[in-house]
């Protein structure tokens, strides 16, 4: 086995940024990597048939997780591409018509990044803001719609703070309008159930990694009823009915398939499981220490997640002293850089309190013994840090 | 699904089946719960087996790893290059990638002659002639014929009038040498699954110093060239194929030989066989031939029920009867386009795939000859 992957794993708790695969994922997957290696455009012989056999498999399991139909599901390479793909080609096809889109401040970077593309290419934005519970207000949706309006695009679940937006209502009002509604729902798939139908969304953007499945693997849904129609963001042989061309991975494929039975099949039974233990975490927490701030509503939260700002104590610092467990101080694609959360910004916090900000992702293989363990080091750690700052700036006062 | 057949598999150009190296490397790496961009130390590990990944396919084609880009493919790869580099006008030749043909709107396509090869002359008075910047992308190798095109001719050329220059390499790669200071370009396209990597990852060898407009925005990943949560698994997957194809590149002889076998058999049985590009150098594995009076998709069918996985064409394209625009970019002849297949053997093969092969292909050409004189008769 490879060196790196020897050594000793700390407590996971940051299943926002990516989750273990499953055992049943992986397994699954790998006879696509060796007995059954076909290229799934092989139309020539069986190895292509039976790898296109699998990827159909797939593509049903997918649609299946979000009540969609299989020929509404576009494989990606993830839901970064997904985001990409939604925006830009809808927005691409039809813009000629209609010109304006309405998205949010605390979407994912990569539909920030996309809309910075296309107001480039001269497309009209309107950016929603959240309030405290980070959540949109209808209203202001309502007031954004215009005639120009062509695309809604509101992320179903938060990526730092969990909390879940009125989809339905969204998409109730979007469609009054003659407007398409295209969702992030990276977070969302195996958190909470899904219906594309019910939820009156259009487009929808899935990944694997962040339920159990592989990385490299996604999917956008886009309805048939009625058609959304979009321009592929690249071009090749013809894959995807041309909307997203290049070789499908049939590992891959499988394995986000078969994490999306997963997810619909257990996303109940595990909530509940995940919310006790959540919520377990944040009482032990808060009945051993004073200041901690709960960031977003909990009411419309998913029921992994924990976002916490602790008074007086660096974020960054209480991760370094807690090497045994792996979280995370922001979303893991901004992490690397050093700035604040533009998320916890965006729910008015403090900067001070931003910079205490500390995302707990719990998920389907964190154990009780874990969380509780988990609980006792945020606890000693936290304290010790703040023993120290009052010694610190004792000291300074002398 | 069962099969009772002995199975042959000798489409290779389509996919390589993944070599059992890579398959533990991958397996192990799907154990790994840590995303690249997390600081923690699940995270570094995860960024640290991406940096081993990177550090092998940099070397594997004589660059730096920072001059990687990780992709979900080749396909991506080459609509990352073709449409994020800021140009004036894109010269490609007429046999590439449809990936390649289509990426854009200012694509102009230089023809290629009889053997395959573009047409120099043609290229370097469209130089001459074009204002503004120019990228020219001409394949190193063909997928459908193997023919090797001379691209560090093209780039002495194409150098004389300030263009930048892609290849892709995603055939070539593992079969010959795939080598970024001897070719001269500024970028090369890699794909892992035609190496024995998994499917789902490739890579773009970048010039640093030529802007690159990412297609995935988001993220920040790759340096901001493409966005998105990296592939931990594929990539490491890659990595391992690619560190593989640098130590079995010398074996490529040995493959030579087996392809040069098949083809003089078959010559033995048919001397009239065209072979396509025979004439000019090609991949050592690949061999794309007509058997008169029978059309591709007959053949590649015949084959299948006996066992050889073989194709009529680029995979992307088979599952549709229509002739290659490769060959018929080559000047063959519409009859003799639509009977060819293609054979393309790999790390599998050995001497009795090609003796069974042979004997097969010998054994449907009689019956089409006798069935073609009996209707002519």
């Amino acid at each position: 086995m490879n060196e790196v992957i020897k050594k000793r794993q700390p407590i996971y708790l940051d299943n926002h940024a990516t989750t273990p695969t499953d055992p049943r994922v992986v397994e699954a997957m790998l006879p696509y990597f060796t007995e059954k290696f076909g290229n799934p455009h092989s139309g020539s012989h069986y190895y292509g048939w039976e790898a296109a056999e699998a990827v159909e498999v797939a593509r049903a399991q997918v649609a299946a997780a979000i009540g969609a139909a299989p020929e509404e599901i576009y494989f990606t390479s993830g839901a970064t591409e997904a985001n990409n793909l939604a925006l830009k080609g809808v927005t691409r096809f039809y813009r000629d018509k209609k010109n304006h889109i309405i998205t949010c401040v605390s979407e994912h970077p990569c539909i920030l990044d996309s809309a910075l593309d296309l107001e480039s290419e001269g497309t009209d934005f309107t950016y929603l803001t959240v309030g405290s519970d980070g959540l949109i207000d209808i209203n202001d949706l309502k007031a954004a719609i215009t005639e120009d309006t062509l695309l809604v695009s509101i992320m179903t679940v938060q990526n730092e703070i969990g909390t879940i937006q009125p989809m339905a209502e969204i998409g109730a009002l979007c469609h009054e309008h003659k407007v398409y509604l295209h969702t992030d729902a990276a977070q969302a798939l195996g958190k909470i159930p899904l219906d594309v139908k019910a939820m009156n969304i259009d487009l929808m953007s899935l990944t694997g990694h962040k339920a159990y499945g592989p990385m490299g693997c996604g999917a956008l849904y886009v309805t048939n009823k009625p058609k959304a129609r979009l321009k592929p963001l690249f071009s090749g042989g013809g894959q995807e009915k041309g909307i997203r061309p290049g070789t499908l991975p049939a590992p891959l494929c499988v394995g986000l398939g078969k994490a999306c039975e997963l997810a619909q099949a257990e996303v109940v039974q595990e909530s509940e499981v995940l919310r006790g233990m959540r919520d377990g975490l944040l009482s032990a927490l808060t009945d051993a220490l004073s200041g901690l701030h709960i960031n977003g509503g909990m009411d419309a939260r998913v029921a992994g997640n924990l976002n916490i700002s602790v008074e007086n104590v660096d974020a960054e610092s209480l991760m370094a002293a807690l090497p045994d467990l792996a979280f995370s101080t922001g979303s893991a694609c901004s992490s690397a850089s050093a700035v604040s959360s533009y998320v916890l910004n965006a729910i008015g916090l403090p900067g001070e309190l931003a910079e205490s900000s500390l995302r707990i992702g719990l998920g389907r293989f964190t154990t009780a013994e874990e969380v509780d363990y988990a609980a006792m080091r945020l606890i000693e750690e936290i304290n010790n840090i703040r023993e120290n700052r009052q010694v610190l700036s004792g000291d300074a006062a002398e | 699904m069962t099969r009772m057949t002995q199975i042959v598999y000798l489409d290779h150009n389509a996919t390589s089946p993944v070599r059992a190296g890579v398959v533990d490397a991958v397996a192990d790496a799907l154990t790994v719960s840590g995303n690249a961009s997390s600081v923690h130390q699940a995270g570094r590990q995860a960024r640290q087996l991406v940096d081993q990944a990177r550090d092998h396919v940099a070397r594997l084609v004589g660059v730096s790893p920072a001059e990687i880009v990780f992709t979900s493919g080749g396909t991506e790869a080459n609509n990352l290059v073709l449409r994020g580099v800021d140009v004036d006008h894109i010269l490609v030749s007429t046999v590439e990638h449809p990936s390649v043909l289509e990426a854009a709107d200012n694509i102009e396509q230089i023809p290629v002659d009889k053997n395959g090869l573009v047409d120099l002359a043609i290229l370097e008075a469209r130089l001459s002639e074009l204002d503004g910047r120019i990228l020219v992308s001409v394949m190193q190798a063909n997928n459908e014929t193997g023919v090797i095109e001379p691209i560090a001719e093209i780039v002495q050329i194409a150098k004389k009038y300030d263009a930048l220059v892609h290849t892709d390499a995603i055939q070539a790669l593992g079969k010959i040498a795939v080598e970024r200071d001897a070719l001269g370009v500024d970028f090369i396209s890699l794909s892992s699954h035609k190496i024995g990597g998994p499917q789902g990852v490739g890579a773009l060898v970048i010039n640093e110093e030529v802007p690159l407009r990412a297609l995935n925005r988001g993220g920040g990943q790759e340096r901001n060239r493409r966005g998105g949560t990296e592939n931990v698994p594929g990539i490491v997957g890659f990595g391992a194929a690619a560190e593989q194809a640098a130590e079995e590149l010398s074996q490529a002889v040995e493959i030579e030989a087996l392809r040069d076998q098949l083809e003089a058999a078959i010559k033995s049985i048919a001397p009239g066989t065209v072979i396509h590009g025979e004439n000019v150098d090609r991949l050592p594995n690949t061999t794309c031939l007509s058997m008169p009076n029978v059309v591709s998709e007959t053949q590649v069918m015949k084959f299948d029920l006996a066992g050889f996985m073989i194709s009529a064409g680029a995979a992307c394209s088979s599952g549709k009867v229509q002739a290659s625009h490769v060959l018929l970019a080559m000047g063959v002849e519409d009859e003799e386009a639509s009977t060819a297949i293609r054979i393309s053997l790999g790390h599998t093969n050995n001497a009795s795939d090609v003796e069974a092969f042979v004997e097969q292909w010998r054994e449907m050409y009689a019956r089409a000859n006798r069935d073609a004189l009996k209707g002519a008769a």
